[in-house]
């Protein structure tokens, strides 16, 4: 296994008391696989793949259990400079503002170059050929003329190849892909989920999709974790899940989006809101909001039940909710 | 078709580039909407769809007056509001009333959401007396589904998806006949996103309201719009019914944002068609000659660099009733279903 990731626990400290954002977390990824980890905002989704990649702003964040073991390692009990050699030349993150994780007053040529000046202690001329050969890669037009230009030069979505290209510089072994196409217009989307899907599948990378875009999952992923509050509610090799949802958050996902293929039915909302992660409800974090909610579900805290090899719910219930 | 209460000819707003400080010069104009025409009946919802940069929410603007258009008419129950000032401009924007993306920039985080919902009463006193506009915002709040007794709080202590319904209920304030709403529903999470989509269908039937609903989320304008038209680089390049254009397109950009979305289907992804567009999309300061779409376009000829394809029925359909039979400004269109039916 590539990466794993066990019982994993993050909480940060605010004014109003303490925020348990990653509530024992538990995923893994293998190479050439492709986990998308799907979630509305504050499920902790970002937060976890922030801290494997050990980029959590440490205060207020903290890191309360837990292990991630990549290649066997746990990066957990590495020293920071240690850590420091594994992120980048061994995993690497894209991030959903290109515009905004870009230096703008550094050419895009020099950042791309800086990964091979830094780490593997190339010229700057051998850097700039390097960059070069990336922005080729990763299909920029005209790389050689473009590679002294600034981030504000180019267009959305030849930022992002940008920041995929700075990503793929070292040939990492994981990608983790926070929303990596979410700013962008529809047409450009596909064209860079394409050019990630093809890399990936070219270098057998290990990636993580996060994403809140059931959509995208269903084009690009392999197996699919759903977070809400913190935890993992149902993970399941992505067919599955859209044909038979085993957790009434994920079925309340599925029905509640409006389809290209089908006209409007009234839409399946899920009633209330996320809860605050300061005073999530006690047992089932989703009881509140859900339509099998029992007695049980507001006492005790569902376990991951296994619905079937490689399938996992976190509902008393979910016999119920697979069947219908 | 039902009456139209609102009828759009050859909007056009062009931004002035100018040169020098002491004496400006113009040297050129972003084109941000070039020509845009369509009808809105009584009643009905016109979906409006197109990428970051084709003049949608200029357009949007437009319609409830916050931009002029360089040239172009919008008439409203047959007159052209784009002429109108004074007296005359007031009534009328009290029937076309907005509904901003933003939930968070489009409150005033000083105002109580009273006062926010108030606000329109304070213009237009001749809606609600004095004395009746606390009970009138208690009762939109209650439409909307927010508490009533919310009324004296800030913005900042609702979330996102409360926050849109106060905004959709200050544009109800004013018991407006057309709601303009430009991308209400991108900023919220997915599980409430259903929530805001489900009132603004109710609130239609309720107050038999006319929508313009902007957006670049092909799969929820389909689910609320009766009609869609497809914008591209300041243009309409395709207006129809709902299955026209998303099960019968003809134009060649409609097929392939369509073919771009993901559906939320894994077994789609093998026997689905789908067509990727090389490049991005033109600046709107220098359009490309002829047909704008012409640079990005699998099919395109000589002819489009020469000739503006007009929105009209295509000349192969214009005999023929089926579902292909309506306006699209293609000179090569040719229906191609790119959707999927139900689940393949």
């Amino acid at each position: 296994m590539l990466l794993e990731v066990r019982d994993l626990q993050v909480e940060f400290k605010t004014r109003d008391g303490v925020a348990k954002a990653v509530n024992g977390v538990n995923y893994s990824v293998d190479a050439g696989e492709t986990l998308a980890v799907l979630g509305e905002s504050g499920s902790g989704k970002s937060v976890t793949a922030q801290a494997v990649m050990g980029i959590l702003d440490m205060p207020p964040g903290r890191i309360a259990g837990g292990e991630i073991l990549f290649q066997g390692r746990d990066l957990l009990k590495l020293k920071e400079d240690e850590r420091r050699k594994v992120r980048g030349s061994e995993m690497a993150m894209i991030f959903q503002d290109a515009l905004s994780s870009l230096n703008p007053v550094l050419s895009v040529g020099d950042q791309l170059s800086e990964m091979f000046t830094v780490h593997r202690g190339m010229s700057r001329k051998e850097g700039r050929a390097k960059a070069v050969e990336l922005m080729d890669r990763v299909r920029i037009p005209a790389a050689k003329e473009r590679v002294g230009q600034y981030p504000h030069q180019f267009s959305g979505g030849m930022r992002q190849r940008i920041m995929i290209a700075m990503a793929l510089a070292l040939e990492p072994s994981l990608i983790i892909a926070d929303e990596p196409t979410t700013a962008l217009d529809v047409t450009v989307q596909a064209q860079v989920m394409d050019l990630l899907a093809e890399l990936q599948r070219e270098l057998n990378m290990g990636l993580i999709l996060i994403t809140h875009d059931l959509g995208v999952v269903a084009d690009v992923a392999d197996k699919i974790a759903v977070m809400y509050a913190g935890r993992i509610v149902e993970q399941a090799p992505v067919h599955d899940i859209y044909k038979a949802p085993a957790h009434p958050y994920t079925k309340g996902l599925l029905e509640s989006i409006p389809r290209l293929d089908q006209k409007g039915r009234e839409l399946y909302a899920i009633k209330g809101l996320p809860p605050n992660l300061m005073h999530i409800p006690p047992g089932c974090a989703f009881n509140p909001r859900c339509p099998m909610a029992r007695d049980v579900c507001r006492s005790e805290v569902p376990p991951l039940f296994d619905v079937a090899p490689d399938r996992q719910s976190a509902c008393f219930f979910w016999k119920e909710t697979l069947d219908g | 078709m039902a009456e139209a209460i609102l009828e759009v000819r050859d909007l056009v707003k062009h931004y002035p580039l100018t040169q020098g400080i002491l004496f400006k010069k113009q040297i050129g104009a972003v084109k941000a909407v070039d020509g845009v025409s369509f009808d809105l009946a009584a009643g009905e919802t016109l979906g409006i769809v197109g990428e970051s940069g084709c003049g949608k929410s200029t357009v949007a603007k437009m319609l409830v007056n916050l931009e002029r258009p360089t040239a172009g008419q919008i008439k409203y129950k047959g007159e052209d509001i784009t002429t109108m000032s004074g007296r005359a401009l007031k009534a009328v924007r009290r029937n076309i009333q907005m509904v901003f993306q933003d939930p968070y920039t489009s409150l005033n985080p000083r105002m109580t959401v009273g006062d926010i919902i108030g606000e329109p009463y304070e213009i237009h006193p001749e809606v609600a007396p004095k004395g009746d506009r606390r009970r009138k915002v208690q009762d939109l709040l209650d439409v909307v589904g927010l508490n009533p007794e919310y009324i004296n709080r800030y913005p900042h202590q609702f979330s996102g998806g409360q926050r849109q319904r106060i905004g959709i209920a200050r544009g109800l304030a004013l018991q407006p006949e057309i709601i303009v709403a430009d991308e209400p529903v991108s900023a919220l999470d997915v599980s409430v996103q259903a929530q805001v989509v489900n009132l603004l269908d109710r609130l239609q039937s309720e107050f038999s309201l006319s929508y313009v609903f902007i957006a670049h989320d092909l799969s929820i304008v389909r689910h609320i719009s009766d009609r869609v038209g497809v914008m591209y680089l300041g243009r309409v390049v395709e207006i129809g019914r709902d299955e026209e254009i998303y099960d019968h397109p003809t134009h060649p950009y409609t097929q392939a944002l369509l073919s771009a979305v993901p559906l939320p289907d894994p077994s789609a992804r093998k026997h689905r068609e789908r067509i990727i567009l090389t490049g991005d999309v033109p600046s709107p300061a220098n359009p490309p000659s002829g047909c704008t779409f012409r640079t990005r376009c699998w099919k395109a000829q000589e002819r489009c660099a020469q000739e503006v394809p007009l929105l009209a029925v295509p000349a192969e359909f214009r005999l023929t009733e089926g579902p292909a039979h309506h306006p699209s400004a293609c000179h090569f269109a040719e229906e191609k279903r790119v959707v999927p039916t139900e689940s393949g």
